[in-house]
């Protein structure tokens, strides 16, 4: 019996997760639109709600071009190994406490991993890289391959800064439970100002915000596609709904990782009222996520793009020495 | 920050210019291994070359080696089009060179065939033609500014540029009934006289709207840590290489030469209005940037005094007696005016008939380009965007 409330668990979040990538996608668009002065996507049903899943029929109808002198096999390959990371990412996600039951059976969360949890979220979103590099290498395209090449070293620079900055969310919560640090910012401190790691740890939660603006390929580090110097970069050559699959991986890490964010900084589902109702947890899980998706979105429509070697400076020369100076503090602090 | 510019002699004694990618130097043993650098054709349809240039770019990993425009994809043969029709019928083909601002275009041709025949302006023919020529300046740098920053990667300055484009486009149009090709200017005078009552309306409407506005859409990119660190000391061209290669417009102010058509080699209405010339003494993207914007503000103080003007110069005749059947003596004539991108002159010999015997366009984008393969060396791909889109070509110009 668990392992069918398990897989319907996962089937339900799975079909939210990717169910929702058309709405950000929409939202996207809308609030772009509002900052330049623009009306934005308004035929396709109402506010033009539409408009994203007319598009992902266009593409799914359109013609599927295969350059040659390509890596068939790896050009295959890659745009699904891009999505599935961002697909079983949310897994750990808790967008509900341990509370949170159906039929007896505690429904907050598709898995809580005790003792690995954060590492999994990093271990997959890593693994996202591949999809990218394979891409680039296997489309024969030199804007591909560069592209390519950018964005690993994109990535792997700021994994570890991802990694670095939490490290002070781990220390203070003492576990490595996405769950565990989520009750871990329940106690008030000063009984007044609310618990969560974003008060205590505001250095790491910026390194972690930046880093995951570069994890996702967000203005202002979109550099892999910088449309202006590498045409679209790694999928370049990809066409119908290979491109589709690569475009629905940016919008759903982009969730996944404001998702993460919410649980690690701004206290996942906690808010008032959610001892009594546990129900109104994963309301205040949305409403966090959803904040900070705007955010990116906004940064969005505010920021010009960085240079490749800036962004690397800026990675290993400011937010590097930034995030040591962060975990010594709270070992400090912990240690006392 | 990467601000030095780097200048090598190489053995055809030629200079070169180029930025710190030149100092690349093999110096210890990581440089002693071979490695290949990469060809990439960027063009004719890339996203950032605003129109169809081709650059054949050589790469060393990020580091752009060597750069070499190849133009010509939009020629069309404009220079021999023009021996076969009328001085009056041509004028519709300059249109079409320099299609952002194409009453620069309009006006070079007028002033340099009625130089050829001698003819005498009305003055307010002549105040229409500075009053639209400021307008059709504004609109096109506004198309500049806002696609420099949608080649940086900032999508909003882009659509702001762009709405306060329409208003200037939607003037332009209750002027002359178009909004890019206007045929506006003609060979001796214009093709009417300004519109009254809602037109001035507007146009007063618009020189009080502007200014805040542009401040706004200014402020989004000059005060944006990530554009000055894009464009501040990026692809610095040296006041001596900039005059050496012929440059003129922003990209020649923007590098301290004081040179400005409408001032230097006076035509129209210029010498009576005051504005300002703008330079900048850097040299880089960021100046050939600050230079536009400014120059729109100063545009905007010129069409404030022809709003004026408008009241004092009394409507009447707006096109010279004779210039639609114009046969100019044989002879020769050069007359440039100051187009948003500098100084755009035409050159023209006459047999005596009613067909120009030879016409040569001097277009500032082509000659403009010509100074990217020696700015362009040495800098990151991501720096050869930024240097074009500070160089702004158009290429109905550049062609021809």
């Amino acid at each position: 019996m668990e392992y069918v409330v398990m897989a319907a668990k996962a089937v339900v979040v799975f079909a939210l997760v990717s169910g929702s990538m058309p709405f950000i996608v929409w939202a996207e668009r809308k609030v772009m639109a509002d900052a330049q002065a623009r009306i934005g996507p308004n035929r396709v049903g109402p506010f033009g709600i539409l408009q994203s899943f007319a598009d992902a029929l266009k593409l799914i109808f359109k013609e599927d071009v295969v350059p040659t002198g390509i890596d068939k096999r790896i050009f295959y390959l890659a745009p699904i190994l891009s999505i599935i990371p961002a697909l079983i990412t949310f897994a750990v996600v808790p967008y509900g406490g341990p509370d949170l039951k159906l039929f007896g059976y505690p429904v907050g969360y598709v898995a809580d991993l005790k003792d690995v949890g954060i590492l999994y979220v990093f271990a997959v979103t890593t693994l996202g890289v591949y999809g990218i590099v394979l891409a680039g290498w296997a489309s024969n395209n030199k804007y591909s391959l560069m592209g390519a090449l950018r964005s690993s070293a994109q990535m792997i620079s700021y994994e570890i800064l991802l990694g670095l900055s939490i490290m002070g969310v781990v220390i203070g919560s003492g576990s490595l439970s996405l769950v565990e640090i989520v009750q871990a910012q329940a106690t008030p401190y000063f009984g007044v100002i609310p618990g969560i790691w974003l008060f205590a740890q505001p250095l790491g939660f910026l390194i972690f915000l930046i880093a995951s603006l570069a994890e996702a390929n967000r203005v202002p580090f979109d550099l892999p596609e910088a449309e202006s110097e590498l045409v679209a970069g790694f999928h370049t050559e990809y066409s119908s709904f290979k491109f589709a699959m690569f475009f629905m991986a940016e919008y759903i890490n982009l969730l996944t990782l404001s998702g993460v964010i919410t649980t690690l900084f701004l206290g996942g589902w906690l808010g008032p009222g959610v001892d009594r109702f546990p129900i109104l947890g994963v309301l205040y899980f949305s409403v966090k996520t959803v904040a900070l998706v705007y955010f990116f979105i906004w940064l969005r429509a505010t920021l010009p793009r960085l240079r490749y070697d800036q962004l690397m400076r800026f990675a290993w020369k400011v937010m590097l020495p930034a995030a040591l100076i962060n975990i010594f503090i709270t070992a400090y602090w912990v240690a006392r | 920050m990467a601000t030095e510019t780097k200048q090598t002699s190489e053995p055809d004694g030629v200079l070169r210019l180029g930025g710190p990618g030149l100092a690349a130097e093999p110096t210890g043993d990581i440089h002693e291994i071979e490695t290949d650098h990469l060809e990439v054709s960027m063009g004719p349809q890339h996203p950032s070359t605003h129109g169809v240039l081709r650059l054949k770019v050589k790469l060393d990993g990020e580091w752009v080696t060597e750069v070499q425009p190849e133009i010509g994809y939009l020629h069309r043969g404009v220079e021999k089009i023009a021996e076969n029709r009328t001085y009056f019928q041509f004028l519709t083909i300059t249109d079409r060179l320099d299609y952002v601002a194409a009453m620069a275009c309009n006006a070079a041709y007028a002033v340099a065939v009625e130089k050829l025949a001698g003819l005498t302006v009305p003055p307010r023919a002549e105040l229409c033609r500075v009053i639209v020529q400021e307008l059709d300046r504004i609109a096109s740098h506004l198309v500049s500014v806002g696609t420099y920053g949608l080649d940086l990667g900032a999508t909003s300055p882009f659509i702001y540029a762009f709405r306060d484009r329409e208003t200037i486009l939607d003037l332009l149009e209750m002027v002359c009934g178009a909004r890019l090709t206007y045929s506006y200017i003609r060979v001796g005078g214009v093709a009417r006289d300004l519109p009254e009552g809602e037109w001035r309306t507007r146009f007063r409407q618009f020189l009080d709207e502007f200014p805040p506005m542009l401040d706004e859409q200014d402020t989004l990119l000059s005060e944006n840590e990530i554009f000055l660190l894009r464009t501040r000391g990026v692809g610095v061209l040296p006041p001596e290489v900039a005059v050496n290669y012929g440059t003129s417009g922003p990209v020649l102010r923007g590098s301290g030469v004081a040179y400005d058509v409408r001032r230097s080699k006076p035509y129209g209405l210029y010498p009576q209005l005051d504005f300002n010339v703008v330079t900048r003494p850097t040299g880089d993207c960021l100046a050939r940037y600050q230079v536009r914007v400014e120059e729109m503000r100063q545009s905007v103080k010129i069409l404030r005094q022809c709003d004026q003007l408008l009241d004092e110069i009394p409507p009447g005749e707006v096109l010279a007696k004779g210039a639609r059947g114009v046969k100019p003596a044989a002879g020769e004539a050069y007359a440039s005016v100051e187009s948003p991108r500098g100084e755009m002159g035409v050159y023209l010999i006459s047999d005596g008939s009613n067909k120009p015997y030879r016409l040569k366009w001097r277009s500032p984008s082509f000659v403009n380009l010509s100074v990217l393969s020696a700015i362009g060396r040495g800098w990151k791909v991501a720096d050869l965007v930024a240097i074009i889109g500070s160089i702004d070509p158009v290429f109905g110009d550049v062609d021809r």
